[in-house]
């Protein structure tokens, strides 16, 4: 998932009926796949932020930035990178209980930030927080005890220090 | 002695008289004398703008709105399809410069208006268009005359509201009045529920504060972004300046002007930037693109600096953008970021007022000697002048021509889409911004018409002429009824080929002259059609009273529809196959097979 086709755009929007049609319209006209899209308030209840990670190449995000920037209920619309911001995302994983599956999640517990959220009818619900990268570390690994299920938040991102996101 | 009696009452009347109008003006902004609903106040509120005119269809579910009309400082000019109104108030708006608005009903009467709307955001015109809606709690129930507008126009509107409450109208009004026409204008639309237009409005003002904090207006020019264009000046010795719809929305006409001659560069225009620097002035080389002129294309070829002044490089200029100007610098003036790099990589690029730019890059650029370049092109306007012959008869291009020196080159012209819009921009030379109006983005056929009743409502004392084809003005012309009751003194010259002829004319040359879905069999006896309607008709067929019947026509004094019935077969040269550059310009008739073209139309 994250590779250098991998974008993160973070969108300050008025919270107006219509507003996330018109940002989709933008990306769907010029093809592009967007992997992830989170909507949260804001400190201002007036606006939402949202998240977007999408692939494609530079040129045509280049363009769509500028266009969803156009958009009358849009405040700001700009790409971040890892290096000035801070970035998370969460995961809960489903997996078939076993003692194997119970040994690797305690080994591994601090390094990839888990912990097990429920163990009910024979089932582990395993909940990570991490980077994007740590997530799909950790989805590669636990895919050998039984995988069933998988639910990602999708990135979230403020950018660091004075500079606003 | 009563003669001062006379004038002292007089002065006394019309004391109080303003006063009234200066208390009633206060009243309005504070609390409202007499309750009024929300479709009382929408059209209050755009008496305040001061529109004149609102073309429109009635409806059931814009009844209240039509009711607020009665006895409006507004006209309402009914109109006989949807579509003609959305045309009719971008051509008032584009002879204007103000913005136009349409109301129309619920459903299919929103939907007839898309055409419209998308027209008037690919060609950047302020328009506001008001849609009945069915009542807010049937929304989304399939109700009768339901049409999701809102989203059915999001992808080719500006901005546009679906209003859920009565006491919000006169702000979304008012942002929707200034968004249409700040920044880079394009159309706003109102979806207007009829429960909330019939509610009363309860507001306290007619004119509160505006919540955009999203809308960007216009930015103010960088100084060293325009330092940097300037400095790229030194040393060009075939310079050419492009000037584009954006110059003439600016009104930078004069600053045009005075930077070519300072800079003593040539000037190409697009189709929509017509006008904008005059047609006929000694450095002008016409509209440059796929039907441009030979020398504009040259020009466009071989310059070593090119300056776009509001044009987006679109493809019918840039046929191919990998092989467009490849030796030149470009330079971008545009109103609009988001064009900056979008199809062109400009060596250097400001945004902001085409006007204000240019006034400020004057001042910073030096003259240059452009004698031998301009030596050259004078050749080519010598070697390659546009033409055409009357041998085998009347040809459009006789009519247009003939049509130009009669109206002295002074009308208003628009035009449909296709051949004789072509052949109009190539022989209709215009000297002023305005002047030209023809559906460039969009390509959309029957505008020609219903914009040149807009365009006349907008300057009555103009004369108008709507140059269209026979496809384009019979998808429109049923508004002959409304130039007939408006006794609107507007010419329509019908370009009567008998045929969809760009697209007969693509498949001569490209596609073994398999002729296909181009015969237009069965077009009316047009004379007939517009007496049908009361108004006057011209008929020209031949080449030797081409003349006089045009001067009939244009001397006319009400509205005329001129019947020219023209040789069936013929094209319109220079061409540059779409998809390749200017380089691959077809001057005359080929007389070999071409390659299918690799861009779209």
């Amino acid at each position: 998932m994250n590779n250098s086709n991998t974008h993160t755009i973070s969108v300050l929007v008025a919270n107006k009926p219509g507003v996330l049609v018109r940002i989709a319209l933008v990306f769907a006209r010029r093809a592009y796949n967007i992997d992830s899209l989170v909507v949260s308030p804001t400190v201002n209840p007036k606006y939402s932020r949202m998240t977007i990670t999408a692939k494609g190449d530079p040129e045509t995000l280049d363009q769509i930035i500028k266009n969803v920037d156009k958009l009358v209920d849009i405040v700001h619309c700009g790409e971040h990178d890892a290096t000035h911001s801070i970035e998370k995302e969460l995961a809960l994983f489903k997996i078939k209980a076993s003692s194997a599956a119970k040994t690797f999640i305690k080994k591994y517990s601090s390094q990839y930030n888990i912990s097990i959220d429920d163990t009910s009818d024979s089932y582990l619900i395993i909940e990570q927080t991490g980077t994007t990268v740590q997530l799909d570390e950790f989805e590669a690994l636990i895919r050998k005890y039984g995988l069933v299920e998988l639910v990602r938040t999708g990135k979230v991102l403020i950018a660091k220090g004075r500079e606003s996101t | 002695m009563y003669f001062h009696l006379h004038v002292k009452i007089f002065m006394v009347i019309y004391k109080s008289l303003f006063m009234e109008e200066f208390m009633t003006k206060k009243i309005s902004t504070t609390s409202l004398a007499t309750p009024i609903n929300g479709a009382q106040a929408l059209i209050k509120c755009l008496e305040n703008f001061g529109v004149e005119y609102i073309f429109g269809l009635s409806g059931g579910a814009a009844i209240p709105i039509f009711d607020a009309l009665v006895g409006s400082k507004i006209k309402l000019i009914l109109v006989r399809h949807e579509q003609g109104a959305t045309h009719m108030a971008d051509g008032y708006a584009r002879a204007t410069g103000k913005p136009g608005v349409v109301l129309v009903t619920s459903g299919p009467g929103a939907t007839n208006t898309v055409t419209g709307i998308l027209t008037a955001q690919m060609d950047s015109v302020p328009m506001i268009v008001l849609c009945g809606q069915t009542i807010s709690p049937m929304l989304g129930k399939d109700a009768f005359q339901e049409a999701d507008i809102f989203g059915i126009t999001m992808p080719v509107v500006k901005h546009s509201y679906l209003v859920k409450e009565t006491n919000a109208i006169p702000r979304v009004v008012k942002e929707a009045w200034h968004i249409t026409q700040n920044g880079r204008p394009g159309p706003v639309l109102l979806d207007l529920p009829k429960d909330i237009t019939s509610a009363p409005f309860t507001g306290s003002t007619l004119d509160p504060e505006m919540d955009i904090p999203g809308f960007k207006d216009t930015a103010k020019a960088k100084k060293a972004d325009i330092i940097k264009m300037a400095k790229l000046f030194k040393g060009a010795k075939k310079p050419l300046l492009l000037v584009g719809h954006g110059a003439v929305i600016a009104k930078a006409s004069d600053a045009v002007k005075k930077l070519a001659e300072k800079l003593n560069a040539p000037v190409t225009n697009t189709l929509l930037g017509k006008g904008c620097f005059p047609e006929t002035h000694r450095l002008s080389m016409g509209m440059l693109g796929m039907h441009g002129t030979a020398y504009a294309n040259k020009a466009l070829i071989n310059c070593d600096l090119i300056l776009s002044i509001g044009s987006r490089w679109d493809d019918r200029i840039n046929g191919n953008n990998k092989e467009f100007c490849v030796n030149a610098k470009k330079l971008h003036i545009d109103i609009d970021f988001a064009e900056i790099n979008k199809i062109v990589k400009p060596d250097a690029w400001v945004v902001g007022d085409a006007k204000e730019i240019l006034e400020e890059l004057i001042k910073l650029v030096d003259p240059l000697d452009t004698k031998e370049w301009l030596k050259e092109l004078d050749f080519y306007r010598k070697e390659y002048p546009l033409k055409y012959s009357n041998d085998k008869g009347l040809t459009a291009q006789l009519v247009i021509d003939t049509c130009y020196k009669v109206t002295k080159g002074k009308a208003i012209v628009t035009t449909d889409v296709g051949q004789h819009q072509m052949w109009a921009a190539q022989f209709y030379l215009s000297d002023r911004g305005n002047d030209w109006i023809s559906s460039g983005g969009a390509g959309t056929m029957g505008y020609g018409f219903p914009s040149a009743i807009g365009a006349q409502f907008g300057r009555p004392k103009d004369l108008v002429v709507a140059i269209v084809g026979d496809g384009g003005f019979q998808m429109t012309l049923c508004e002959l009824a409304t130039a007939f009751i408006n006794k609107l003194p507007v010419k329509v010259l019908i370009i009567d080929n008998k045929y969809l002829g760009m697209v007969r004319q693509w498949q001569e040359l490209f596609f073994d002259n398999r002729l296909s879905g181009v015969d237009l069999e069965g077009n009316p006896d047009f004379v007939k059609l517009a007496e049908a309607y009361g108004i006057k008709a011209f008929h020209m067929s031949k080449v030797s009273e081409c003349q006089d019947v045009m001067k009939q026509a244009m001397a006319y004094p009400g509205p005329c529809v001129i019947h020219a019935e023209v040789i069936k077969e013929d094209n319109v040269f220079p061409m540059v196959p779409a998809g390749k550059s200017a380089h691959h310009m077809i001057i005359e008739a080929p007389t070999e097979k071409l390659e299918k073209p690799t861009g779209s139309t």
